[in-house]
């Protein structure tokens, strides 16, 4: 289990293959954490970015907005960015904001990996 | 307009515009809607739509200063013959004015990050009015229907948690959260 402190955790499963997972809600409070995090792990120029979303219970837009944006650098270095596991509540911001098409979303981590 | 409008409100928070502080803005809009009879869906939907009205307002109302005044008010609409009741959410600040005419989204096809608050508290809410404050600030109206005429909103059966003051204006201690 992460610590409670922790806000995002970051690892490689396999060579290539990079996971960002928030352990938090990610709201205006917490989402500059994770923006950090996801630019970290794509400076790193991995074959494949995989943001883990099952420990998230709430997003708001700067998280969206985050996201779009990390979204935007994989499409310009071309390493597919894929969200996964998703809750229904957060699902439900993506479609309010009509961006569900925009990203890759899967159940699982290992889904992603298999993608 | 409804007579919620016009009395005192029957949970009133007034925080300050540390985004530390959202998520128990949230939580706590949440928790009052499900005891208003919204589902837990709509319930996460009405918290989404306060948090990114409060995210607004630290953002572009207060250029992200964190010490300054936001007031949440919230009123339950009752039901009646013609309609379910709902819940009557009202954000006051004491930002910077803007014309209300120019609170709107941005198109959605365009995707880049930011600019989705509006958006979502449109899509969310069934109401959502901008309006200058006097005598400084803005403020904000939200309404949500409940979906389902026989779960009229009440707050009245003494159960809820002690930060939520029901009854007569006279009965609440003060009715604010700090």
């Amino acid at each position: 289990m992460p610590d409670s402190d922790t806000v995002v955790e970051v690892h490689a499963p396999r060579p290539g293959v990079m996971v960002v997972a928030p352990k938090q809600d990610v709201d205006l409070s917490r989402s500059p954490e994770l923006r950090n995090a996801l630019r970290s792990a794509q400076d790193r120029s991995p074959g494949m970015l995989v943001v883990d979303l099952t420990d998230v219970g709430y997003m708001d837009s700067s998280g969206l907005a985050t996201l779009v944006e990390a979204m935007r650098t994989a499409k310009s270095t071309g390493a597919p960015l894929v969200l996964a596991g998703m809750h229904a509540k957060v699902r439900a911001i993506f479609e309010i904001a009509r961006l569900d098409q925009f990203f890759t979303i899967v159940d699982t981590v290992d889904d992603a990996l298999a993608v | 307009m409804s007579e919620t409008a016009n009395t005192q409100p029957h949970l009133r928070l007034e925080l300050i515009s540390d985004p530390t502080y959202l998520c128990g803005a949230r939580e706590l809009v949440a928790s009052v809607s499900r005891r208003l009879g919204f589902e837990d869906m709509d319930c996460s939907k009405i918290a989404l739509a306060v948090d990114e009205a409060l995210c607004n307002i630290i953002r572009h109302g207060y250029n992200r200063a964190m010490d300054k005044p936001i007031w949440i008010s919230l009123w339950p609409i009752p039901g009646d013959e013609h309609s379910a009741g709902g819940i009557r959410i009202v954000i006051e600040d004491e930002a910077s004015q803007v014309d209300p005419s120019k609170m709107k989204s941005r198109e959605l096809d365009d995707i880049r990050p930011g600019g989705l608050g509006v958006h979502i508290i449109q899509e969310v809410m069934d109401e959502a009015r901008y309006e200058r404050r006097a005598p400084k600030g803005m403020r904000l109206t939200m309404v949500k229907h409940a979906p389902r005429p026989d779960s009229a909103p009440t707050l009245s059966d003494g159960s809820c948690s002690a930060q939520i003051h029901t009854g007569t204006p006279a009965a609440r201690p003060g009715g604010r959260v700090r």
